[in-house]
């Protein structure tokens, strides 16, 4: 098996206003040494995806059904169902994740020497010496000099940037076989985020684990990433490695996606390209296709089949899917 | 670090002048004729009110008065001269004619009183508010967090004179546990039960509606700490909820109970006038009653300035032990 298969997993959040469907039936594979994108627009649920597989929802509030099963190396465990002690043991340790803005996510009060040593004793049986020159070793790993004088720095005495790298450090300390990074240079001056893009890829070239990346950002991601699921409204509307989806891409969505990416070689006169309209919201979902309101060519497909049903995820070409009624006609 | 203690201390000395000016200001200038007050109610004789004037010192203009005043704080001032002088020793806050007693000494007798009630309560506060708060939060919106509201409830609409009454009435005089208060206080360091017995009742009086207040807000800070990103992180790291409650949340979502505790401590410690009163414990709210009853200035201006001197001192303390708990603060400072 892959080293983490997410299969057909469903989360609904219960809400005064009704249920929302934040992911409906998502799929997916990552192998070591991979890097899987996931794309899309806030609320398409890219984020609770990984939550859901990180155990980080709130169980009260979120439905969760499906399976998410890890290779371990001592046989596959289902993340959805394990017990917490269980999962308590996995997080942070086979499966870490980086968050969106490194500003809130490092604990203001404890310096990231405490919080990287904590991270490292959670998960093993040695001393705090140990833990601290695994630390340091970390954070020379991202690029922090002098690491051993900032281990008693606090988070604000570093910038965006800096804090990103030390959450990276954080994630990586304990080797773990699957990274989760959740829109990790979303907040980030542009030229930081391309240092932190080249570090993640160089970093998982040479520990060798899987990566799922999160973006909203197809331009981000068109340089690291193996694979890139699309997705929209909860759903996944295309699936493709990266090379094959901006150079054939088959769903209306994802086309607009790669239009909106800024290029250099446009012509000068020419405004960026949006997609109009707004997504829908989760809580009444349209019968048929959630993008086709705002679907430039759902008058291609005869009849109203946008409106009234759903497309199934179908495979194009080998390692290619789309969920489109115009499948095989988009190519341009 | 240093520079900035300096500068606060400085600036609240600073602080502490100006208000000891203004309440000086204010109670001279109201409109009664203290040297009239020393002689009693039905006392008409204008010989012993100027004799009584000029001994206390009200002759002089008002400005006088107050470097006079300003003067007894650091060296102590006499009333009146030869065999019937009387001194009071520095730092000296006036002399009360009602009392036929230095304020100084008055205020030393009293403040113990009020600094046991004060500790007392403040601590059962702070362990019934947080306990309760950290209770409800973690267990939000099952039975204990709405039996934490309905205490809340309780807490904060019952005044203090109604909480304290219902404890007399049913504690002392219905089942007769704890013996009437008898209105004499016995310090800590002589007979520590005595001491205690004498202040329960008025602990858990004045404690009550601390502890409901202190609740509401401990179990929302908690719940709003509960949904910070670094707790997040926190649970990503493969940490237990009990660590992530204990090292993560209680610090971030108790250092702003610190700054409330210290400052309602400091108002508690310019004396509780209902819970004093009720429990008849001669502590600075009840001399402060009594004095304003009888327009006792001299007292009121002691207690007042006392009052501000706790106040400005308690500020500075709760900002100092911030930027232990907060590094953040340590250097904006």
């Amino acid at each position: 098996m892959s080293l983490l298969e997410v299969n057909n997993l469903l989360v609904e959040f219960r809400t005064p206003d009704g249920i929302v469907k934040a992911v409906d039936g998502v799929s997916f594979k990552v192998d070591r040494g991979e890097t899987l994108a996931i794309v899309g627009e806030s609320g398409s649920g890219k984020t609770v995806t990984n939550l859901a597989v990180m155990g980080l929802l709130p169980r009260k509030i979120a439905n969760i059904s499906g399976s998410a099963k890890l290779d371990t190396g001592a046989g596959p465990v289902d993340l959805l169902t394990i017990p917490r002690s269980e999962l308590r043991e996995i997080r942070g340790n086979d499966v870490a994740m980086i968050f969106q803005d490194p500003m809130s996510a490092l604990h203001p009060y404890y310096t990231i020497g405490n919080q990287i040593i904590e991270a490292h004793q959670i998960h093993n049986q040695c001393s705090q010496e140990d833990s601290e020159k695994r630390t340091i070793e970390l954070l020379e790993l991202v690029g922090i000099s002098d690491a051993r004088k900032r281990l008693n720095a606090f988070p604000h005495q570093f910038s965006g940037g800096m804090r990103q790298r030390v959450m990276i450090a954080m994630a990586l300390v304990n080797n773990p076989k699957v990274l989760i990074a959740d829109e990790p240079t979303t907040a980030l001056d542009v030229t930081v985020q391309a240092q932190i893009m080249k570090l993640l890829a160089d970093l998982q070239k040479e520990l060798g684990m899987a990566m799922i990346l999160i973006t909203h950002d197809l331009g981000v991601v068109a340089g690291s990433a193996d694979r890139i699921n699309v997705m929209y409204a909860g759903k996944i509307v295309e699936s493709a490695n990266v090379f094959e989806l901006f150079a054939t891409p088959q769903m209306p969505y994802t086309h607009g996606l790669l239009a909106s990416i800024p290029r250099v070689d446009r012509p000068q006169l020419q405004r960026l390209e949006t997609i109009s309209g707004q997504p829908p919201s989760l809580i009444s979902l349209p019968a048929g296709c959630a993008f086709a309101p705002r679907c430039a060519r759902k008058s291609e497909v005869s009849g109203s089949a946008c409106e009234l049903t759903m497309p199934a995820l179908v495979e194009i070409s080998t390692g290619h899917s789309s969920r489109c009624h115009l499948v095989g006609q988009v190519n341009r | 670090m240093f520079g900035y203690l300096v500068r606060r201390i400085a600036t609240s000395l600073a602080i502490l002048f100006a208000v000891s000016f203004a309440v000086y200001a204010i109670f001279a200038l109201l409109p009664f004729d203290p040297a009239a007050l020393t002689c009693g109610k039905n006392c008409n004789n204008p010989a012993i009110i100027e004799a009584n004037r000029i001994r206390l010192g009200y002759d002089i203009p008002f400005w006088q008065q107050y470097i006079v005043f300003l003067g007894g704080l650091f060296a102590g001032r006499n009333y009146g001269e030869g065999a019937a002088a009387i001194n009071c020793p520095a730092p000296s806050l006036g002399y009360s004619f009602n009392e036929h007693e230095c304020v100084t000494t008055l205020i030393r007798q009293a403040l113990p009183v009020t600094a046991s009630l004060a500790i007392g309560a403040m601590i059962l506060w702070l362990i019934v508010g947080i306990t309760l708060g950290v209770v409800a939060a973690r267990f939000r919106g099952r039975s204990a967090d709405t039996a934490s509201t309905i205490f809340v409830l309780i807490g904060t609409s019952l005044p203090t004179f109604l909480t304290g009454l219902l404890l007399l009435v049913f504690v002392v005089i219905k089942w007769r546990i704890i013996p009437f208060p008898s209105g004499n206080y016995t310090s800590l360091f002589e007979n520590p039960l005595e001491w205690a017995q004498i202040l329960l009742l008025p602990w858990i009086t004045l404690a009550f509606a601390s502890a409901a207040l202190y609740t509401r807000f401990v179990r929302n800070a908690v719940i709003e700490t509960l949904s910070e990103d670094f707790i997040r992180t926190a649970r990503a790291k493969g940490l237990s909820e009990k660590v992530i409650l204990r090292k993560h949340t209680l610090r971030a979502a108790l250092a702003p109970i610190a700054t409330m505790a210290g400052l309602d401590f400091a108002a508690l410690l310019g004396g509780s006038i209902l819970t004093e009163k009720v429990f008849n414990l001669p502590g600075l709210g009840r001399l402060s009653l009594s004095a304003v009853v009888e327009y006792d200035l001299p007292i009121i201006v002691g207690a007042t300035l006392l009052s501000a001197a706790i106040v400005i001192a308690m500020n500075l303390i709760v900002d100092i032990l911030y930027a232990f708990i907060d590094p953040r603060v340590r250097v904006a400072a």
